[in-house]
């Protein structure tokens, strides 16, 4: 078969189907992705096993090239956005199917700072490993934070800066959870551009989370070890 | 007060490779008083105009490439190894950076090292005073500098792949509601410039002259430490 011939995704079997998502999740072919999400739901996938398998196994290798150099922001977010469009098809149905559900994060961009690209990504993906979302937006005070993760009986609390000036507000959050003497009640994962493990630590937070695969990690790593806390 | 650019330096070569050691204080290796400042490639031309108002001999002048500003946190590194490069050279050495998204890790690494830096977040910062920049809490603004109108393609719309693909930009700016052009200069072509980038952006536009802010200060605070004795 040449290379230039047109790929007819609908006469793939499944497996080379799949394969072909994980190639055009990496190249962002948004339409491509939504058809053949569609295909595997025809074939009797369930909406689950689509999103592990297909969507999330692809989004891993953009994610991975993307942590060693050999993708940009740029690619990343085609890819995100053609991801988006499958999980857009699965999700009304992942509820009805008994996909399972690993917690619930509130997430959002701190006060005084608009950047989201990085927060979107770390919803999008934390959506895909299965925990619910609360996004706040961006430009998110402690209150609005704190109010959420009580209102929404949430496991994590997810915080994004991309300014130096802007990521120290991350602490008046952590340090108003400990005022109220919530600050134990809640898993604390950090992240965005300008901070580091160090200034995680120094913070207060639990972790510091270098992108949105790290953060889906730190996250069922937490959310594992408050289980079996709760289990012992 | 501003004086025109000098037309020798070129912006691709101040983006891509900084500038190489402009030893224009004639002041012999290691003399007293021979001061360095290491600067980002974008206040080159700024840094460069004030030294000959200022009638600064005793100070030369090095770039890193500009393009760092895309990549910060490469500067810390880059900013320490120039520092470690040109230290016996000199009586003193300062840095013409701000944190410029270091996160706090220039500041330590230079309180290490034992150089002055900029007060303030980054260069739009210190050009419109940093007072009066952190007083506006100008959340939404997107904000260019001379040179960075002038080199509006090698650090925005290429960076970001808005080449390619267009359709990213409301991704990227969709948060943002103005562009302010902080000029240093009171160049027409430069304007146009800015202003073609907040309509290519989606944004509104709005100019504001700052000459040379807080850059001018931390120079003047500089060279005050170090005004060579006169024998």
């Amino acid at each position: 078969m040449s290379e230039d011939q047109e790929i007819i995704l609908s006469e793939l079997p499944d497996e080379e189907l799949v394969l072909q998502m994980h190639d055009d999740l990496y190249d962002g072919m948004k339409d491509e992705i939504a058809e053949s999400v569609n295909i595997l739901l025809g074939r009797g996938w369930l909406p689950y096993k689509i999103l592990t398998e297909a969507l999330v196994a692809g989004m891993k290798v953009v994610g991975d090239d993307f942590r060693d150099g050999i993708l940009f922001v740029p690619e990343v977010l085609l890819a995100a956005g053609a991801m988006k469009g499958g999980m857009a098809i699965l999700k009304p149905l992942l509820a009805e199917t008994g996909a399972p559900k690993m917690g619930k994060m509130v997430i959002g961009t701190v006060k005084g700072d608009i950047h989201d690209i990085g927060k979107n990504l770390v919803a999008m993906m934390m959506e895909g490993a299965g925990f619910e979302v609360v996004d706040l937006g961006i430009n998110t005070a402690a209150d609005e934070y704190i109010e959420a993760l009580a209102s929404e009986e949430a496991d994590i609390l997810g915080m994004s800066a991309l300014l130096t000036t802007t990521m120290p507000y991350m602490k008046v959050v952590i340090d108003t959870l400990k005022a109220q003497g919530k600050r134990d009640d809640y898993i604390v994962l950090v992240g965005g551009a300008p901070l580091n493990e160090e200034f995680g630590r120094a913070i207060g937070a639990d972790a510091y989370c270098r992108d949105a695969a790290v953060a889906v990690e730190t996250a069922k790593d937490y959310i594992a070890r408050k289980h079996n806390q709760t289990a012992g | 007060m501003t004086s025109r650019p000098d037309p020798t330096l070129s912006d691709t070569d101040l983006t891509e490779r900084g500038l190489p050691v402009l030893e224009m204080s004639g002041l012999a290796t290691g003399a007293q008083g021979r001061v360095l400042v290491i600067a980002c490639g974008a206040l080159a031309r700024e840094i460069i105009a004030l030294r000959d108002m200022g009638g600064w001999d005793h100070l030369d002048i090095t770039c890193l490439p500009a393009i760092l500003h895309v990549y910060p946190d490469r500067i810390t590194g880059a900013v320490e190894e120039a520092v470690r490069k040109h230290r016996a050279n000199y009586a003193d050495i300062f840095v013409a950076y701000a944190d410029c998204g270091t996160g706090g890790q220039l500041f330590e690494k230079c309180k290490e090292l034992g150089v002055q830096m900029i007060k303030g977040p980054h260069c739009y910062s210190f050009f419109d005073g940093n007072a009066s920049f952190e007083a506006r809490e100008e959340v939404t603004s997107f904000f260019l500098t001379d040179f960075l109108a002038r080199q509006f393609d090698a650090f925005v719309w290429r960076p970001l792949g808005l080449e390619k693909h267009p359709e990213l930009r409301d991704i990227y700016f969709g948060n943002y509601e103005k562009l302010v052009y902080l000029a240093q200069s009171k160049d027409p072509a430069i304007e146009a410039k800015a202003r073609e980038a907040a309509s290519r952006l989606g944004l509104e536009y709005e100019q504001r002259f700052t000459g040379y802010g807080d850059l001018e200060s931390s120079l003047k605070d500089w060279v005050a430490q170090d005004l060579p004795r006169k024998t």
